[in-house]
């Protein structure tokens, strides 16, 4: 096994764990606005590291090149849609779960 | 001159996500740049200028490398609170201040805001933008505006203003 494959082997992995923390979140965090949370990062990062991989196992071919670009979009899709959630779910009333200290938000709101 | 801008911005993006040089190919993403162009165009409408800056491009470079770090330190830190059997977290809602002037600039950072260490933007109201955060560790508006958008703003600026 050479060089290439071993570093996109190890980012294989690295963005399989991320995805499954990302799930894991999914299920234990209290309300929707912290289970945006681990949606986003964790599975943005593991996605991301598992296309990167693709792009050192194969190189600058079009497989490679098309995975590179799967990033930014994937960065700006995750972005914009928990953003489009977040905000879609507090107009919609859905209140903040019961260990939050803080919200600025309502007073645009009310 | 700013469509000719944004047909040829298309077009480079439809050759890199086909990545082949045949006619044909050109063809269609000539049409489909066309009609982008058409329908989209009018909400194009940066400064041509700012694009042959090569400061700006260095400083995007630089950017890039600073967010990457941060992207990858906020995982591992929301990872933790995942795993971590009494989950530690203290949500809420904050106001940030923002101190950019572009819409651009304001898109790129609340994105960037969303991707970094717990903290998702909500909404943007003018230039006040409003954060979900994870962990509220401090009440005072200066600090956690500067934890939150502080990292980012002085880079930005140098790339878009």
């Amino acid at each position: 096994m050479n060089l290439a494959e071993t570093i996109s082997l190890i980012l294989i992995i690295i963005g399989v764990l991320f995805n499954l923390f990302g799930a894991i979140g999914l299920v234990r965090l209290p309300d929707v606005y912290n289970r945006l949370q681990s949606a986003t990062k964790c599975v943005t990062l593991g996605t991301c590291s598992i296309l990167l991989s693709l792009l050192i196992r194969f190189g600058f071919i079009d497989i490679g090149v098309k995975a590179l670009i799967a990033i930014p979009i994937l960065f700006f899709a995750s972005t914009v849609g928990a953003h489009a959630l977040a905000r879609g779910a507090y107009k919609n009333g859905i209140e903040l779960g019961g260990k939050s200290v803080k919200d600025d938000y309502k007073e645009v709101e009310s | 001159m700013r469509y000719v801008a944004l047909f040829i911005i298309l077009l480079l993006f439809w050759l890199l996500i086909t990545f082949s040089l045949t006619i044909e190919n050109v063809i269609v993403g000539a049409v489909a740049a066309l009609l982008t162009t058409a329908l989209f165009g009018k909400f194009f409408r940066h400064n041509l200028i700012k694009f042959l800056q090569p400061q700006r491009y260095f400083w995007a470079l630089v950017y890039l490398f600073v967010f990457t770090w941060e992207c990858v330190k906020a995982n591992f830190d929301v990872a933790y609170r995942v795993i971590h059997p009494a989950m530690p977290i203290k949500p809420g809602i904050v106001r940030v201040k923002l101190n950019l002037k572009t819409e651009i600039g304001k898109t790129i950072l609340a994105n960037s805001i969303t991707m970094t260490p717990g903290t998702i933007s909500v909404d943007l109201i003018d230039d006040e933008l409003y954060v979900h955060w994870i962990y509220v560790s401090s009440m005072d508006p200066e600090v956690y505006s500067q934890k939150i958008a502080g990292r980012f703003e002085n880079y930005i600026k140098k790339i878009f203003e």
